[in-house]
């Protein structure tokens, strides 16, 4: 729980961080709520030689829509995601997912950048990138969620690269996320979600293969009428999910089709 | 001035706003001029061979002093005395591998020591760690008990015979074959206890400062009974006790893993010696989840018999104990599950063995409650799975079988004397707190409806207030577990009382000062109450384990202060010109009979004992006690809970939990209330949440917070509690014990309302921890 030695440097713009990362090489890391990433260093699963400190960039914590899209910034906490007005009004799927994670510690630190940056396929918000095809925004480019979640832990993101804002489409229908989970600030061991956008539904699931996922196999067959519980039988093909401690592959993909089918069903 | 009656109030614990406020001192608060750290280097592996260690590179790293290996402790610390195992069945002891602190040439536990490091910082310490260079050769492990015990079976130390620890059979299976052969029914069933990580919130921390002038060694550590660690390190050290003194006042939590030696408690004053600087290790969370003495860890293959009108006839049990990679110091003090397995009921024979098992796995020992949880859990499976057989309700099949009131003090079938009880009382009370008649009723609604919902109960009993002179000197090896106390009344009345047990959040410095305001006649805020320093007080304390503080260190309290107030009388006499015997104290004070005006307080008595005295009577107001009780005590209770079971993901939700507890005369119902809570919250961990995990080869997979799930207070249910007192008769204050209730009572009825709840698709048996995976797949394989 001692973590081994490693540099510091607080950058107070986009454009100093980059810098400092060009610097300090590959064994550098980005360091927003730290509350995935301090940890691993705890344990020395992670390494780094040196932190790029981000909290200090002012303008980064930005929650706004413009036009059919909210914006939000990757230094938002989840406190801030899942107490703003605008995400209730624009996306109310998202203050709802923010409001879960974690524990209050957590919420107080943890960024909707790091969520995405880290890509654990058991966060929340990369599930909700992907379904509803939201934009990752960095200092070089946009990346499309759907090209962004590339294996486990491992995104689109360059060395150098760091998340500045993600875009997700305006949608305030029916909408639902279970996240299944033995204790109220576990990550989810399986998490459904369902959205409805411009008459569609949207459905991904949480920690049931290396990345995120999205059931397309389910969104088509609710697309031509199937009921909720035929569709959510889609939800587990082609899942290849890894066992752990609290489920057997077997039992994951049972939960995806379980959790799917409910969360259509209690969708408001 | 009337004196208010203390004990029995709902006084608010005195230690609370120190301790919530951040203000509590933990060992790794306390520092020391020049203080240095020391880290442990760990085995990896579960067993392997040592082939050698290099240790250049650490040496050399920043603010090393120095990197120490077995070689370097042989001449410091004295052998496997390190680690004594309690004597308990002697006979019938078959392996004891002798443990040292420090591996030697082979390793036989993930984490087990095998180097330190030590330096002038933390930080540096752990990365001075990661330098040490250590070179393994792999050995098999034996993980698995069942496998353990096979002839042939891959041995946990290479240089021992096998893996069988012990094998004690208590009441052969003769005994009971009366009571198999004329029942009408049977049921057999294997139950398993898994093990458990203890994970006080706090983590053993020591720092240790040896003086190489005066040759006195100070230690200051989160412990429950700091005079036995006394006697245990004096000895390996090789100093007498009144060279050493141990210190450990605030800890943060026990649970019985801070009870038996573990290897820093050497290594730590061992190098303090060797580089004549203090010394501190603060254990990680990491190292706390592998390394703190694991509780349960047992199989239990019982049968049990009964008539078709429910009276209940035999029983058979088999304890496979996992002992781990060594026999606990208190670790056989799980086997009296066997004792117990009976629980309240009256069976006609009783046949128990144990069979202690040696895998390559940190060593179980006492884990709160320490085998009555088992066996509650044991007796109150098999009664459930009695009464479906039988078509009896649960209820009924129980109180058929209770002893009544009438019959205590009552002898169970192992002849340990169950000292008083009123079963039916507290079931009365629990089953109208609950409604159980309509709850069965809504029960049956909703069965209608497909949902999977049940009732439980446990009535259970448990032993506490270790421990009689004749059962705990034979199994200690010598050792009454007696308690101590001592107090001392200062010339302006400020009395101050040490006592042998301790608080780790028991709330004892709040009760301990009821008992001793309300014996004394003064004022609670008058009295401080000293625990957790062996330079202060008696010559010795027993410590804090198996709910004995109360039952035991409580009753030396009121006797001490029983000594003083005849000390009082003495003095009062010399001062009031009245004959001793016409002395009366009440009430704080000293008045003559039938005089009270002609008084004195408690206060001027004090000041009078250390002034002019006529001659015979010697100056000062103190007295120490001693109590050892005559029996165990016997708390007792009736735990009724329902669940839901979700049959689509297995999940189980606790919906509603009634406990009604019996403890005999209380002190501070707040805290027993708090006791009762805890405890609860502890066995819904059990039941639901927790399991040490290990793959085959040894390596713990459950190794953080995040993989060994303990339940936060989301989810824990509502939980209603009521009390029935049945006073004990074993102590004078005719209290009993609270601290593991919680614990040895939940588990059964929490496990015995899944049962009933998944009953209806055949499902007769569920393990716990009863996780959604393991339900649901329980659940498909009941459909199919």
């Amino acid at each position: 729980m001692i973590p081994a030695a490693f540099e510091y440097a607080k950058a107070s713009s986009v454009d100093e961080a980059v810098k400092l990362l060009d610097r300090l090489g590959e064994d550098a890391k980005v360091l927003a709520g730290g509350h995935s990433l301090i940890p691993l260093m705890r344990l020395r699963l992670a390494q780094p030689k040196a932190l790029v400190d981000i909290n200090g960039i002012k303008g980064l914590d930005h929650i706004e829509v413009k036009g059919s899209k909210l914006h939000v910034g990757a230094l938002a906490r989840h406190v801030q995601i899942h107490s703003s007005q605008t995400v209730k009004e624009s996306l109310p799927i998202l203050a709802e997912v923010a409001a879960e994670v974690g524990d209050n510690q957590v919420r107080n630190m943890g960024t909707m950048g790091g969520v995405i940056a880290h890509g654990d396929a058991a966060g929340d918000y990369p599930t909700l990138a992907l379904m509803l095809d939201a934009d990752i925004v960095t200092n070089k480019r946009t990346i499309p969620a759907r090209d962004f979640f590339k294996d486990i832990f491992t995104t689109a993101l360059a060395a150098n690269e760091i998340v500045t804002e993600v875009v997700f489409p305006v949608a305030n229908g029916p909408h639902k996320y279970i996240k299944f989970r033995r204790r109220l600030f576990d990550w989810a061991i399986v998490g459904a979600a369902a959205q409805k956008v411009d008459g569609h539904w949207r459905v991904g699931l949480t920690n049931v293969g290396p990345t995120p996922v999205r059931a397309k196999a389910v969104e088509d067959a609710l697309a031509k009428g199937a009921k909720p519980e035929e569709a959510a039988q889609h939800a587990s093909d082609g899942l290849n999910p890894a066992g752990d401690l609290r489920a057997s592959p077997e039992y994951k993909k049972h939960l995806a089709r379980v959790l799917t089918k409910r969360a259509i069903e209690q969708a408001q | 001035m009337a004196v208010s009656q203390l004990v029995g109030a709902k006084i608010h614990r005195r230690e609370d706003p120190r301790l919530i406020t951040g203000h509590g001192r933990y060992t790794d608060d306390l520092t020391r001029t020049g203080l240095v750290h020391l880290a442990v280097v760990r085995s990896p592996h579960a067993h392997a061979r040592i082939k050698s260690i290099g240790v250049e590179a650490a040496k050399k790293s920043p603010g090393v002093l120095g990197v120490f290996t077995a070689q370097d402790f042989k001449d410091i610390i004295a052998g496997p005395a390190t680690h004594p195992v309690a004597p308990v069945f002697a006979p019938d002891k078959k392996v004891n591998p002798p443990r040292y602190p420090i591996a030697r040439e082979e390793v036989c536990y993930q984490g087990e020591p095998v180097a330190v490091v030590v330096a002038e910082q933390r930080y540096q310490a752990a990365d001075a760690a990661q330098l040490v260079d250590v070179e393994y050769d792999p050995l098999p492990a034996v993980m698995e008990i069942e496998e353990a015990m096979k002839p042939g079976s891959p041995k946990a130390h290479t240089d021992q015979p096998d893996n069988i620890a012990w094998d004690a059979t208590y009441v052969p299976w003769e005994a009971t074959e009366e009571a198999f052969k004329t029942a009408d029914v049977v049921v057999k069933q294997r139950i398993l206890q898994r093990r458990l990580s203890p994970n006080a919130i706090e983590s053993r921390v020591v720092m240790a400062e040896y003086d190489p002038f005066d040759k006195r060694l100070t230690m200051w550590m989160s412990t429950q009974n700091p005079h036995w660690i006394r006697l245990f390190v004096s000895g390996a050290l090789g100093m007498g006790e009144h060279s050493v003194r141990v210190v450990s006042h605030d800890v943060g939590g026990g649970f019985g893993s801070k009870i038996s030696p573990y290897p820093e408690d050497y290594l730590v004053p061992a190098v303090s010696k060797l580089v004549e600087r203090p010394v501190k290790w603060t254990e990680t969370r990491t190292e706390a989840v592998q390394n703190a003495y694991a509780g349960r860890g047992q199989i239990y293959d019982v049968e049990a018999s009964a008539k078709k009108d429910g009276t209940l006839l035999g029983m058979r049990v088999t304890q496979l104990l996992d002992c781990g990679a060594y026999i606990g110091t208190f670790g056989a003090f799980q086997t009296c599950a066997c004792l117990l397995a009976g629980g309240a009921y009256k069976w006609k024979a009783i046949s128990s063995r144990s069979i202690g098992v040696l895998t390559n796995k940190i060593t179980t020992d006492p884990y709160r409650g320490a085998g009555r949880p088992e066996a509650t859990h044991v007796a109150e499976r098999m009664i459930d799975l009695l009464a479906v057989e039988l078509k009896m309700d649960p209820v009924e099949l129980r109180r058929k079988n209770f002893p009544a009131k009438e019959e205590f003090p009552f002898t169970q079938n192992f002849g340990l004397v169950m000292d008083s009880g009123d079963y039916n009382a507290s079931l009365d009370k629990a089953l109208k707190l609950f409604g159980y008649d309509q709850m069965r009723r809504e029960q049956a609604e909703a069965r209608k409806q497909g949902k999977l919902v049940g009732i439980g109960l446990s009535t259970w009993i448990e032993i506490c207030g270790l421990g009689p002179g004749a059962v705990t000197g034979p199994a200690t090896g010598g050792v009454v577990l007696s308690e101590s106390a001592q107090v001392k009344v200062h010339p302006a009345g400020g009395v101050s009382i040490y006592v042998g047990t301790h608080n780790h959040g028991q709330g004892n410095d709040t009760t301990h000062a009821q008992i001793a305001a309300d014996a004394l006649g003064v004022p609670i805020e008058q009295i401080d109450i000293r625990h957790g320093d062996t330079n202060e007080g008696p010559g010795f304390g027993y410590g804090t384990y198996g709910s004995r503080t109360l039952a035991v260190g409580g009753v030396a309290i009121n006797r001490a202060c029983a000594k003083v107030v005849e000390k009082g009388k003495k003095v009062a006499a010399h001062i009031l010109e009245a004959a001793e015997e016409d002395i009366v104290f009440d009430q704080g004070k000293f008045h003559v009979k039938g005089a009270p005006d002609k008084s004195k307080a408690f206060g001027e008595v004090a000041f009078a004992a250390y002034g002019q005295l006529p001659a015979g009577l010697e100056q000062g107001l103190e007295a120490v006690a001693y109590f050892e009780p005559p029996n165990f005590v016997w708390p007792f209770g009736a735990h009724i809970c329902a669940v839901e079971v979700d049959a689509e993901t297995g999940n189980a939700q606790i919906t509603k939990y009634v406990a009604v507890d019996d403890c005999g005369n209380i002190i501070n119902p707040m805290i027993v209330d708090g006791q009762l809570h805890g405890g609860i919250a502890q066995s819904i961990g059990q039941a639901l949440y927790e399991e040490m995990v290990y793959d085959q080869d040894g390596q713990l997979r459950s190794a953080t917070f995040l993989d060994y799930t303990i339940p936060s207070m989301n989810e824990i249910p509502n939980i209603q509690l009521d009390r029935t007192i049945t006073p004990s008769p074993t102590n004078e204050l005719g209290v009993k014990g609270i601290g593991e209730a919680g614990t040895i009572a939940a588990t059964a009825a929490i496990i015995n309302a899944i049962c009933d709840a998944v009953s209806p698709l055949g499902i007769k048996h569920v393990d716990m921890p009863a996780t959604p995976d393991r339900l649901w797949n329980q659940i498909k394989e009941a459909r199919k």
